[in-house]
């Protein structure tokens, strides 16, 4: 009964926000929003017995992902006057399109075609179950090498992402660390050798 | 009344179906595009999850582990080069965006 409730309560905020990030003005706002979307999907995850996946959406979405977000929508000047131009026109066609998505997923979700529910509800882990391991059991042993191809996504990732965004500046000036070293007492000091003036 | 499978997949449609509008209505705005797309990856993690609570199989897990991943990654290639187009051009409008080279 108390998961019925709490699901309906985090379902419904998960919609509400989610709808508020489409259509809010301020895309601050909207990031903001998209956040609130995160931990109630993390909510309804734990609720699942995703345990670890509920972690680390808050962790690395929220932590990482949102924050960048964040970060990269205060760093731009944006005329957002601008950007809202034909929001209103392509209201009709949005929810238009919105509408025939959802009747079709709908539509396959609850016809008799696709038998989706086993019926019953699958009996819950002992309380010394744990999902981290189990996750980790399987992570290492039977998806270990998509787990290093995921390993090098993210390798390429950051490496795109530093050299995409990494300039020099024209005007300042730099240090070259291996001219530094190389540098010899010839090409700094030079002795001038003078006679020393003759009396007369 | 208890919960069923149907109630998360039909979550996930909803979900799924804000952002396909969301991605409509915000054609001009790159960064509420990207958002939108975030918004689809997390119903599509959210029927894995379901899939795999309720078939009591942990590879639906391990995939939305992957899914986050990769996610993580587009997200930050695409605000990497919302950036460089913003040094380049000071605008983030699609609009602005139509030539092949500059």
């Amino acid at each position: 009964m108390i998961e019925t409730v709490i699901f309906y309560v985090f379902a419904v905020a998960t919609v509400v926000s989610a709808t508020a990030v489409v259509t809010v003005r301020n895309p601050v706002h909207a990031a903001l929003f998209l956040v609130l979307t995160f931990f109630t999907s993390a909510v309804i995850w734990m609720s699942l017995e995703a345990e670890f996946l509920a972690i680390a959406l808050v962790l690395v979405y929220v932590g990482a992902v949102m924050v960048l977000f964040i970060f990269v929508v205060m760093m731009l000047d944006i005329n957002i006057a601008r950007l809202r131009e034909g929001f209103v026109r392509y209201l009709p066609l949005g929810l238009l399109v919105a509408a025939i998505m959802l009747g079709l997923m709908l539509s396959v979700v609850t016809s008799d075609v696709f038998v989706l529910d086993t019926g019953s509800e699958p009996l819950p882990k002992p309380a010394d179950y744990s999902n981290t391991k189990a996750l980790g059991g399987i992570l290492y042993t039977e998806y270990v090498f998509a787990f290093e191809i995921a390993a090098v996504i993210l390798l390429v990732a950051i490496i795109a992402a530093i050299s995409l965004t990494m300039r020099k500046r024209a005007r300042t000036k730099y240090q070259n660390p291996s001219s530094q070293i190389k540098v010899r007492k010839a090409d700094r000091l030079r002795i001038v050798k003078m006679p020393s003036g003759e009396k007369e | 009344m208890t919960l069923t499978l149907s109630h998360y997949l039909i979550l996930a449609a909803v979900l799924f179906s804000i952002s396909i509008a969301g991605i409509v209505i915000n054609r001009k705005n790159i960064i509420i595009l990207l958002m939108s797309i975030e918004l689809m990856l997390l119903s599509v993690n959210l029927n894995f999850i379901a899939f795999s609570h309720y078939l009591d199989d942990l590879a639906g897990q391990v995939f939305v582990f992957f899914i986050l991943t990769v996610a993580a990654a587009e997200a930050a290639i695409g605000l990497a080069i919302l950036v460089v187009l913003f040094r380049n051009r000071g605008s983030i409008n699609v609009e602005d965006i139509k030539e092949l080279k500059w």
